[in-house]
């Protein structure tokens, strides 16, 4: 049976923290953890997740979970996983849950170390497009044109002048067994990713778009329509890497709108015409690679 | 038990392999790549089944070993000097969360200058992080102390990781004829690692958590004696291990010919063994000298040192490393030692064996010549001149 909210463990397992409201990497950590049930083993590097739910003595996760170094998630997975099969445990399923500091930045080596030897891992990265644990400083996550406490928009610089580092398709470069992207905003789609990389052996990458109302500058009872709108106007997309291929799991009939999702986050609202026509040509030239890559 | 002629690095794997460690996760890197190879052997031919991790640097290595040990198993890693230092982060880590990973640590100058060769400001610059250290002198203890590090590190009372430091190619790479002991020996020895501070599927745990100011100084504290308490633990095991293995060891500190000795060399690891031929050299002519060797730096054999240097007219330190812009680390933990138990003794530290630089034996005389001035001193040896305005 598929996956879907109907069906989903009633069980919490990521419950009492003090995450922002309408935090989206909680979400993912939440939904995730429900998909993957009690014998999840959970490792979370320093980061938004670990500086909400770790606060001796409110300790927030159900499952077993545990703190890593920043750099660390992959590399503690990993010996999580060894040490558990070394003494003849095998039900159970090693997850990590990072960021996208932690992951595309300093714990990146590690990650494709992990994934390098094929480690029986799910790696989990809850993309909120900058360090918002520490106050909203730039990661090689943090797209084009965005405000951020280290990338400030003024009158000589205008925000981040870097693209989004292309995560996916690094992870997916090293021969994964399975990588997705995913967005909190389309949480059926995280959720079946969530659930078929539970049942693949080797090592599997989700990258889920998880919006941070206190960093993206949006309200909180925005998170899941923003998660949506980002996919809907083409400037993230959901997809599987699997057996060599790469498939797109939703391709909008038409884009909405690139100028409405950026207008409405204030990390966005200093861009110029020419700044979101940068963004729209990056867009479609990125469209324009999938639509010949992907299935 | 069987006679081998190994290399420090390989009686060390030996005695990892006699240990049954579940999972090794290791980063090669001069001059200890002998000891994770001889293990990775292991592996490959089938006589110790263990997780063999191949990490991408020695970050992973140590986090991995975290990892592991936060499920319960016995994890074993190997690094030196640059290595050391750039999984300096997981140090702290593994002490802080009681994780008693035994690592061996092969001492190597730290750069720059680049250089791969002996000294120990490697593991004395990781003094503070939490972990147990040792210092071997020769193979056999090499391989002993392997055996012995994981008992004293999972111990209930202790739960501290431990580094087991071997000298850079003086120990690492010398050759000498060494007792391995069977594995039904060392199964007698050293329990099944059983703890409760674990990740467990039938109790869910949250580990490694944060703690703020009013409950950080609670773990913090507990951490400083589960270390204390690894001085009683390190008699208990040796205890243990002379029974079944017939060869006995003397906790913290090693002293030779100390007993009514006016001037005493203090130093660590394999330089021991020249001290120890200078002072029968010395003591044929009459000179009432003798040497104590500091065993383990962590924790600190603070009353061992006091009872051994009590009734001595001067001592010097004779140590591989130096903290700039103050002296020699070992030299200010003896002298703390010195202060705590009142003892008004002249100490003198000399700092020798930088980089590999070969320490002689007519430096050692020196040495012992100059403590008869009993002044304070502190010293660079074969540079001449003293370090500071004592």
């Amino acid at each position: 049976m598929a996956i879907n909210a109907k069906t989903l463990n009633e069980t919490e397992f990521f419950y009492g923290h003090k995450a922002c409201a309408g935090c989206g990497g909680s979400l993912a950590v939440r939904i995730a953890l429900k998909v993957l049930g009690e014998n999840a083993v959970a490792v979370l590097p320093a980061g938004c997740m670990s500086a909400v739910g770790f606060n001796f003595p409110q300790l927030c996760f159900g499952n077993n979970a545990i703190i890593s170094t920043f750099a660390g998630t992959a590399s503690m997975l990993t010996g999580v996983e060894a040490g558990l099969r070394a003494q003849g445990i095998t039900d159970f399923h090693a997850v990590g849950f990072a960021g996208d500091g932690g992951t595309a930045d300093i714990g990146l080596q590690a990650l494709s170390g992990a994934i390098d030897r094929n480690d029986d891992i799910l790696y989990i990265c809850y993309d909120n497009e900058a360090y918002m644990n520490t106050g909203i400083q730039k990661s090689s996550l943090t797209p084009f044109g965005a405000r951020t406490t280290t990338t400030p928009a003024g009158k000589n610089i205008r925000g981040n002048l870097r693209p989004k580092k292309n995560l996916f398709e690094i992870v997916a470069a090293h021969g994964i067994p399975y990588a997705a992207t995913a967005s909190v905003g389309y949480i059926n789609d995280f959720m079946r990713k969530v659930e078929k990389a539970k049942n693949i052996r080797g090592t599997k990458y989700i990258h889920v778009l998880a919006p941070c109302p206190t960093g993206w500058g949006v309200k909180t009872d925005e998170t899941v329509e923003i998660a949506k709108e980002v996919v809907d106007c083409g400037l993230w997309y959901l997809a599987e890497y699997e057996n060599g291929e790469f498939t797109l799991n939703r391709r909008p009939k038409e884009f909405s709108d690139v100028s409405a999702y950026l207008k409405r986050q204030s990390r966005f609202k200093h861009l110029t015409d020419a700044d979101i026509e940068i963004i729209t040509r990056s867009r479609d030239e990125k469209w324009e690679f999938i639509n010949n890559s992907f299935k | 038990m069987a006679k081998k002629f190994l290399s420090g690095n390989e009686a060390f794997a030996y005695g990892v392999r006699l240990a049954r460690p579940q999972v090794i996760s290791a980063y090669p890197i001069t001059p200890q790549t002998i000891v994770v190879e001889k293990l990775s052997e292991f592996v490959e031919d089938g006589s110790l089944n263990a997780e063999f991790i191949h990490v991408e640097s020695e970050h992973s290595a140590l986090s991995c070993a975290i990892g592991a040990s936060s499920v319960g198993a016995r994890a074993f890693t190997a690094t030196s000097s640059q290595g050391l230092l750039y999984m300096a982060e997981c140090l702290p880590y593994a002490a802080g969360g009681r994780f008693p990973i035994v690592m061996m640590n092969a001492n190597r100058s730290t750069a720059l200058p680049w250089n791969i060769y002996g000294d120990q400001r490697d593991s004395i610059s990781q003094l503070d992080s939490g972990w147990i250290q040792a210092y071997a002198c020769n193979a056999q203890e090499a391989l002993d102390l392997a055996l012995m590090s994981f008992y004293i590190a999972e111990h209930k009372d202790v739960s501290t990781p431990f580094m087991a430091n071997l000298d850079g190619f003086v120990l690492t790479h010398t050759y000498e004829v060494v007792d391995v002991p069977t594995a039904e020996q060392a199964d007698a020895f050293l329990p099944k690692y059983q703890t409760d501070n674990k990740m467990d599927l039938q109790k869910p745990r949250n580990l490694a958590f944060s703690a703020g100011p009013d409950t950080n100084a609670f773990f913090k504290h507990r951490e400083h004696l589960g270390i204390l308490n690894a001085s009683k633990i390190i008699g208990e095991a040796e205890e243990r291990f002379a029974k079944i293995f017939g060869r006995r060891y003397t906790g913290l500190t090693e002293s030779y010919r100390t007993e009514d000795a006016d001037y005493i060399l203090i130093t660590l690891g394999s330089l021991s063994g020249l001290v120890r031929e200078v002072v029968d050299e010395l003591r044929k002519e009459g000179s009432r000298v003798g040497l104590l060797r500091l065993r383990y730096l962590r924790p600190f054999p603070n009353e061992e040192i006091a009872a051994t240097v009590k009734n001595a007219k001067a001592v010097a330190v004779l140590e591989k490393d130096i903290s700039f812009g103050n002296e020699g680390t070992v030299y200010t933990n003896v002298n703390s030692a010195l202060q705590k138990a009142k003892l008004r003794i002249p100490s003198s530290d000399y700092i020798g064996g930088l980089g590999g630089r070969n320490i002689y034996k007519e430096e050692i005389k020196i040495i012992f010549d100059e403590l008869e001035q009993q002044q304070s001193t502190v010293k660079f040896l074969g540079i001449g001149g003293e370090t500071n305005g004592n």
